[in-house]
C-alpha cells in the first residue's frame, strides 16, 4: 500500500501541535534563544524562528536573520535531543541507614511524553544510534527507555545544509528516510510555505489523518528527493566511512595526532555537543551525618583523565591518545561495535570545538597523508 | 579512615589571603551546624576564640606563603596535621599577590610603606605545596563551600571526594549554556580551567576568569591562540592568564611566552 501523503499549511501544523497536546504530549520546537537555536516548549508555529538561520564554521556560530517566510530554515543549534532522552545528570539511587542495616529508596525514572516538531534528519538518526546502544544492546537503560517510550518525532528534511554538515557521508540525511513519526518538507515556491507530509509510523498516520489536510500532489515526493539530492551534492565536508577502520588502524602512530594535540584542549565540548556520545560517570554522595547516600549519573567525556581511570592510574594520559580514541571510536570502531557509524554527520563537534578542530579535515589528512582541500 | 578522637579534629590556618575562603565555610550556615556536629573545630581563629593545640586530623590552609615567618609556620602546621588540605587560589597557586613575582618587591615596599624597615617579606608569593607536601587541593577564588563540605563528608565516610579536575566546559554544556566563545566570540578561560564553579560566569553571559586554575591536561597555549584569533591584543591575553592563578605553572608559562613575543 502506498503511504498516505498530505499537503499541509501553517494551520495544519498548529493542529498537529494541538492534537499532540490533547494526547498528553509536551510539545517542543526549535526556538531562537539569545545566542543560538534551542529546543523549547512550543504551542504555536508563530514561535518558530521564521526567517532565521545561522552561519557555521570551525569554532564559529552566528545567528542570522535572512527574512522570508520559512519556518524551518534554521540550522541545528548546539543541543540535540540527547539531553531529553539521556539527561546530563540523574539520581539513580538513594540509600538510608536503618539501624545496623540500610534501606534502598527506589528512584523509578518518570515517564515523559514529549513531541518534537522540526527535527533535522541527522538528529533523527542520532536517536536511532542511541537506541542501538542504550536500548537494544545487552542491557537497556531504564532512564533512556522511559524517555524514549514517550517520544514523538516530526522531522523536517533538509534542502539546505550548514557549512559543517556532512550527513550525505553518513547517509543520515539530508532526506530523512526512517525513524520519524511524521516527516515534513517545507516548500517555499508559493507566497506562504506549504508542507509535504509523510508518516513513518501508525501514530503519525493517525495524527495526520485527524488534521483533515488534503492529499499531496503525486509529484511532490520526487521533488523532495531532488531537492535533498541537490543539498547533499552541495556538502563540502565528506567522510568515507567504509575506509575509516583501515585509515584509523594504519595511522596509529601518525605524527598527525601530535599536531592535533597541540590544538586540542581536552575540554570535551565535542563529546557533549555530539548527539550520539553517551558516556557517563557515577558519583557517590553521602551526608555529613552518614545517614543517607546517593548515587548520581553524570555525562562524562572520553577527554577526561578520570574516564580511563583504573586501579593505579589512567590509561590515556595524553590528549593525543584521547583524541585518537575519540575519532577512532566515532568514525570506525563504533561500526564494528554496533554495526553503523557513531557519527551522523551533524557537524556539531566542528562548530562547537573552541579550538576549531574539524573531524572531517583530520580524517582526510590521515587518509591522504596531506591536508584536505577545505 | 579512623580517628584517635571520636570526631576528627579540624584546624583552619590562614596565611596571605583575603579570608574569602574561610568565609565560604562560615557561609555554609545550614551545613555548618552539621559540620560542627560531625567534626570538632579545634582551631579556627576566624570563628571562635577556642584555640586548641594540635595534633589535628584535618588542617585547612588558606593563603600563600609571603613572609619568612609564614615559611616557618607552614612547617609547624604540617607537622601537627595528619591531612593537610589547601583551600583557594592563594594556597594552591600563590593567589593574585603572586603578580609581584614578576616585579621587584623591595620597590613596592619603599613606595607603599612609611617605614619600610619594619616590613619583612619574601620576594615571591608561593603556593603551600612549594613548601610542604599537600594531601588535597581545593581550588577556586573563592572555593565552593559545597566542595569543603564534600571533602568533610567523604573523609567521614572514608570515600574519595567528588572533585572534578576536568574543564569548566563540561559543566557549561551540562547546564545547556550556549558557548560564548563560539556563538559570541567572547574570550573564555573555560577550556583550560578546572571545573568546580558550575560554569558560573558563562551562565551569566561572561567569559570565564579561570578562578579554579589550570585543569588536568590544560592546553593554555592553544587557548591563547584562540584568543588572538578572536581579536584579543597581547596585553589582553596576558591579563587573561595573569590573575588569581597567575603563578600556576601552566598559566605562568603561557603568559611568559606572551610577554616574550
Ligand atoms: S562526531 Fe561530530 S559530526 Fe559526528 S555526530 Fe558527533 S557531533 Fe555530529
Ligand atoms: S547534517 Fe544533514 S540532516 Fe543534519 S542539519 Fe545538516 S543537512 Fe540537515
Ligand atoms: S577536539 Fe575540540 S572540543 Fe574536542 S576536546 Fe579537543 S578542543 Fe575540546
Ligand atoms: S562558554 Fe566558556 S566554559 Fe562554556 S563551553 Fe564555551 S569556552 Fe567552555
Amino acid at each position: 500500500m502506498r503511504k498516505k501523503q498530505y499537503r499541509l499549511e501553517r494551520t495544519h501544523l498548529n493542529s498537529l501541535l494541538k492534537l499532540l497536546r490533547e494526547e498528553g504530549y509536551q510539545t517542543y520546537g526549535p526556538v531562537r534563544g539569545e545566542l543560538a537555536m534551542e529546543w523549547a516548549p512550543l504551542t504555536d508555529v508563530g514561535e518558530l524562528p521564521r526567517g532565521w538561520t545561522s552561519a557555521h564554521g570551525p569554532a564559529h556560530y552566528r545567528l542570522e536573520n535572512r527574512g522570508g517566510e520559512s519556518l524551518f530554515g534554521y540550522r541545528n543549534g548546539p543541543e540535540s535531543l540527547k539531553k531529553f532522552l539521556h539527561p546530563p545528570r540523574a539520581r539513580i539511587m538513594k540509600a538510608e541507614r536503618n539501624g545496623g542495616a540500610f534501606r534502598i529508596l527506589e528512584d523509578r525514572p518518570a515517564a515523559a511524553k514529549r513531541a518534537f516538531l522540526g527535527v533535522k534528519p541527522c538528529d533523527v538518526a542520532a536517536v536511532a544510534a542511541l537506541d542501538r546502544v542504550l536500548l537494544n544492546d545487552r542491557y537497556s537503560d531504564d532512564i533512556y527507555q522511559a524517555n524514549r517510550a514517550g517520544l514523538f518525532l516530526i522531522a523536517v528534511h533538509c534542502t539546505e545544509c550548514a557549512e559543517t554538515c556532512f550527513c550525505a557521508s553518513s547517509k543520515a540525511g539530508p532526506q530523512a528516510k526512517t525513524g520519524f513519526d511524521i516527516a515534513l518538507h517545507e516548500r517555499l515556491d508559493g507566497a506562504m510555505p506549504e508542507y509535504f507530509a509523510e508518516c513513518g509510523t501508525a501514530a503519525g498516520a493517525a495524527l495526520l489523518e485527524k488534521t483533515g489536510a488534503p492529499p499531496a500532489p503525486p509529484e511532490w515526493a520526487r521533488e523532495l528527493a531532488d531537492a535533498c539530492a541537490l543539498a547533499a551534492g552541495a556538502q563540502q565536508r565528506k567522510v568515507d566511512f567504509s575506509s575509516a577502520a583501515a585509515v584509523v588502524e594504519r595511522n596509529y602512530d601518525s605524527p598527525r595526532w601530535d599536531d592535533i594535540a597541540r590544538r586540542c584542549m581536552a575540554c570535551g565540548n565535542c563529546t557533549q555537543a555530539c548527539p550520539t556520545c553517551f558516556c557517563v560517570n557515577f558519583e557517590e554522595h553521602s551526608s555529613l551525618d552518614l545517614q543517607t547516600a546517593e548515587r548520581h549519573r553524570v555525562w562524562d567525556s572520553c577527554f577526561t583523565q578520570n574516564f580511563t581511570y583504573i586501579h593505579g592510574g589512567s590509561v590515556r594520559l595524553s590528549t593525543k591518545s584521547r583524541y585518537r580514541h575519540w575519532l577512532g571510536h566515532k568514525l570506525a570502531r563504533w561500526q564494528q561495535q554496533f554495526g553503523s557509524p557513531g557519527c551522523v554527520g551533524c557537524g556539531r563537534c566542528i562548530t562547537w570545538c573552541p579550538a576549531g578542530i574539524d573531524i572531517t579535515a583530520e580524517f582526510e589528512w590521515l587518509k591522504a597523508g596531506a591536508p584536505a582541500a577545505i | 579512615m579512623s580517628f584517635k578522637h571520636e570526631k576528627p579534629r579540624v584546624a583552619v590556618f590562614k596565611f596571605a589571603s583575603c579570608d574569602g575562603c574561610q568565609l565560604s565555610l562560615l557561609d555554609a550556615e545550614d551545613e555548618l551546624l552539621a559540620v560542627a556536629g560531625a567534626v570538632e573545630i579545634a582551631y579556627f581563629p576566624e570563628a571562635s576564640r577556642r584555640m586548641q593545640k594540635g595534633p589535628y586530623d584535618i588542617a585547612l590552609v588558606e593563603g600563600s606563603i609571603t613572609t619568612p615567618h609564614d615559611a616557618e609556620l607552614i612547617h609547624q602546621v604540617r607537622r601537627q596535621s595528619k591531612t593537610l588540605i589547601t583551600i583557594g587560589a592563594c594556597a594552591t597557586a600563590g593567589g593574585i599577590q603572586a603578580l609581584r613575582n614578576w616585579r621587584d618587591v623591595s620597590e613596592f615596599v619603599r613606595v607603599v610603606y612609611a617605614k619600610p624597615d619594619f616590613i619583612s617579606t619574601l620576594k615571591m608569593s608561593t603556593p603551600v605545596a612549594e613548601h610542604v607536601p599537600v594531601d588535597l587541593e581545593l581550588r577556586g577564588c573563592p572555593i565552593q563551600k559545597e566542595h569543603l563540605i564534600e571533602v568533610i563528608a567523604a573523609t567521614l565516610a572514608g570515600r574519595r571526594p567528588n572533585l572534578p579536575t576536568y574543564s569548566v566546559c563540561l559543566e557549561c554544556k551540562r547546564r545547556s549554556n550556549v558557548c560564548l566563545m563560539v556563538a559570541a566570540g567572547t574570550p573564555c578561560l573555560g577550556p583550560a580551567t578546572q571545573a568546580g564553579c558550575g560554569a558560573l560566569c558563562p551562565s551569566m553571559g561572561r567569559g570565564g576568569y579561570g578562578c579554579f586554575g589550570p585543569m588536568e591536561n590544560a592546553n593554555a597555549p592553544s587557548l591563547a591562540e584562540r584568543f588572538y584569533t578572536l581579536g584579543a591584543t597581547q596585553p589582553e591575553v596576558d591579563r587573561a592568564f595573569r590573575s588569581f592563578n597567575a603563578w600556576a605553572w601552566q598559566f605562568r608559562k603561557v603568559s611568559e611566552e606572551v610577554h616574550q613575543q
